[in-house]
């Protein structure tokens, strides 16, 4: 009974663990896209912004997406495997050299932006982003 | 009536409802429980069934105990409780008769009983829930303590002790514990396993019994009768 307990539980993870995810890193820009449940009506909202955190890992994995409207930062954080984000797209490629871009949340102008990947390229080459 | 089950915890994890709503829930290993014994008001006064649960190595038991568990035509298990039964569903059980997550189906809710992790001595605040002292304002050193005990409160009137059962520091955990009205959130009848929702009592592998929800308040109680039919 001992070895196979956090296989048992695992076989139930993998139900809920999406494997359709695109490749996606920390620093790039994503859309989310969420849906919204209004009464019996479901429509999809985007949420575009940078992707500055992920956390955790299997089943529990959480990603924290930051923009910026009118000098206001927003940042939202969902379960990856959440059946109410319905998909991820990449926009954009940066080069980031942190796993966690907290600092993002203290600059201002230009600097809020972050380098477009030149290197360590390769693994992504000619995947799926938007444009 | 479904029978009252053993299980193992084996650990928790998330799902997520139909509504997109993550949900906490604890996987058990429930059964197969096999019935040792049957208690007969004739014969002991109470009627009461007897169950086994665990695979166990014959040499780790005992030759009463494997005698026993040969009785009643199973082989020898690691576990042995009896729980009460109501006199007229005795006729659901007979001895080497296997009870199974699958006995379950028409339960919604179930109570779920284990022993708590233990926790040694622990202080007022956290075994009692107490709220301590300030934290300024002149307290030194007593941020943590209980307050007064009372001295003149016994059972007897002014006895000039404090009254028995008073809270304070001790140890804390390692008692059994019943969690009450749990959902039950799916049955894999395949792999005997039970996905309830939230927390249990107890370490990982540690034992559970499993019974139907003896108290539902109103809505739950609906839910209940509408899952059983």
């Amino acid at each position: 009974m001992a070895d196979g307990t956090q296989g048992i539980i695992e076989s139930f993870n993998n139900d809920t663990i999406k494997t359709d995810l695109p490749r996606f890193d920390i620093g790039d820009t994503i859309n989310v896209h969420v849906r919204i449940v209004e009464g019996t009506r479901e429509r999809v909202q985007v949420f575009q912004g940078v992707l500055i955190g992920r956390k955790g890992r299997g089943v529990d994995e959480m990603i924290t997406v930051r923009r910026v409207v009118d000098d206001i930062g927003i940042e939202r954080t969902w379960p990856i495997n959440s059946p109410m984000i319905a998909e991820f797209e990449v926009v954009r490629r940066a080069d980031a050299r942190r796993a966690k871009l907290y600092y993002l949340r203290d600059r201002v102008g230009k600097s809020r932006r972050l380098r477009d990947r030149r290197r360590g390229m390769k693994h992504v080459e000619g995947l799926r982003t938007k444009q | 009536m479904a029978p009252t089950l053993l299980g193992t915890k084996l650990g928790m994890t998330r799902v997520y409802t139909d509504a997109g709503v993550s949900m906490p829930v604890t996987v058990i290993q429930a059964g197969p429980c096999y019935v040792t014994q049957i208690r007969t008001p004739d014969a002991d006064g109470y009627a009461g069934v007897q169950v086994g649960f665990g695979d166990i190595k014959p040499r780790n038991s005992s030759i009463p105990m494997i005698a026993h568990d040969f009785k009643a035509g199973v082989e020898p298990q690691r576990f042995h409780r009896e729980f009460r039964v109501a006199e007229g569903d005795l006729g659901d059980y007979e001895v080497g008769k296997a009870l199974t997550v699958a006995d379950l189906e028409k339960v919604a809710f179930v109570d779920v009983i284990g022993r708590s992790k233990g926790k040694g001595f622990q202080g007022g605040m956290k075994r009692h829930g107490f709220k301590g002292q300030l934290a300024s304002h002149g307290v030194e050193r007593k941020h943590r303590s209980p307050g007064s005990i009372g001295g003149h409160g016994s059972e007897a009137g002014a006895s000039g002790r404090p009254k028995k059962g008073k809270k304070m520091a001790g140890h804390m955990g390692d008692v059994r514990v019943t969690v009450r009205s749990l959902e039950v959130v799916k049955i894999d009848a395949e792999r005997n396993l039970l996905l309830v929702k939230g927390p249990v009592p107890g370490a990982n592998k540690g034992v559970v019994v499993v019974r139907p929800a003896t108290r539902l308040y109103k809505s739950k109680a609906a839910k209940a009768a509408e899952v059983a039919g």
